[in-house]
């Protein structure tokens, strides 16, 4: 049962972390860089 | 269990969806819509020219290699997004991703059905995931600084094979430009993604064992997460059936919440004396009498 109450603990956390980054314009973020063609991924530089 | 029987259904509509967008291979360029900052729990490139969403590994090396710059201008973007997600999907399934939605994982276990010779993977190396986790994924990126003060994707510069495959290969195949480019790193690269198909062939899921750092991010929340595995000592007759069909070859008895657990639950269906099992939100008891025992041995693993 404290394993099942820690399972949730985290997880309410965790989100609570999601929602604090997408509040802080992390999405934008994330998304800036991923519609750029990334050299590094590729084996360019 | 007709679910389980269906995860290769799971695994190639995960691959479809997750690169769902074809037109991109047409115009030699990679999809840029709104929806790609929505990260997948899965290691796929998001310079694979049709992929509709973010790497979180990716993610979270560049918001570490420029986080020192962002806060020197009072911009505390750090991650949190990337982690949060990461961290909920861990709590709530641990590494099931890996089992069910996993491109590259999928692709792992296609190629050693490939009829040769096998080869077991020494436990000590399976460790090996979380040392490019915290080099590769964070400290080089957050301490290793250019003149400018930006860090750079260690693990995608020089390990990243799923990237070589989809961004790599898949770019300068339908982009001149980028394939007048190629160099040195992208050799490295190669030979790197080489070295690890090969592997694929005679081992299972070499490259979720030893190196993924999302895998070990997310198997640090399988003995946490709300989604467990529950073994029953007494219906087991230890045959290793359980790990002979096991895709990362673990004896489910030993540890039914092994960090090293995918969650596939093919252990579930391979066992014929009804060992294992799952339970998710609400307990589950399937057996009757010791029931209760049973479950609080398994909880205690």
């Amino acid at each position: 049962m404290k394993k099942r109450k820690l399972s949730v603990f985290l997880f309410v956390l965790f989100v609570a972390v999601m929602i604090a980054g997408l509040s802080l314009g992390e999405y934008a973020r994330v998304l800036e860089q991923a519609i750029t063609i990334c050299l590094e991924c590729i084996g360019i530089g | 269990m007709g679910l389980i029987k269906r995860r290769r259904w799971f695994q190639t509509i995960s691959f479809v969806a997750i690169n769902a967008y074809i037109p991109s291979w047409f115009k030699g360029e990679i999809y840029q819509g709104n929806f790609k900052g929505v990260c997948v729990p899965v290691l796929n490139c998001y310079s694979c020219p049709s992929a509709l969403g973010a790497c979180p590994i990716g993610s979270m090396q560049n918001f570490f290699a420029s986080a020192r710059f962002n806060i020197s201008i009072a911009q505390y973007q750090v991650g949190l997004y990337v982690l949060g997600f990461l961290g909920a999907v861990g709590a709530l399934v641990g590494r099931m991703p890996c089992g069910w939605l996993c491109p590259f994982g999928f692709m792992q276990e296609l190629l050693y059905k490939i009829k040769t010779r096998k080869f077991r993977i020494p436990k000590f190396l399976t460790y090996g995931k979380y040392v490019f986790l915290v080099l590769f994924v964070v400290l080089l990126p957050l301490l290793v600084m250019d003149q400018f003060g930006f860090g750079h994707t260690w693990f995608c510069k020089w390990i990243c094979p799923a990237g070589t495959l989809e961004a790599g290969v898949g770019l300068s195949a339908i982009n001149a430009e980028i394939r007048s480019q190629l160099g040195l790193l992208f050799t490295w690269k190669m030979g790197i993604l080489v070295l690890f198909l090969f592997w694929m062939v005679v081992s299972k899921r070499p490259f979720c064992r030893t190196v993924c750092p999302l895998g070990a991010i997310f198997a640090l929340f399988n003995r946490v997460s709300l989604f467990r595995m529950v073994w029953y000592e007494d219906k087991c007759i230890k045959c290793n059936k359980c790990q002979k069909d096991c895709p990362v070859d673990i004896k489910a008895y030993e540890d039914p919440n092994s960090p090293e657990c995918i969650r596939c639950l093919k252990c579930i269906d391979s066992c014929q004396f009804g060992a294992l099992d799952y339970q998710f939100i609400k307990k589950k008891f399937p057996l009757i009498g010791r029931q209760d025992t049973l479950y609080l041995n398994s909880e205690n693993r």
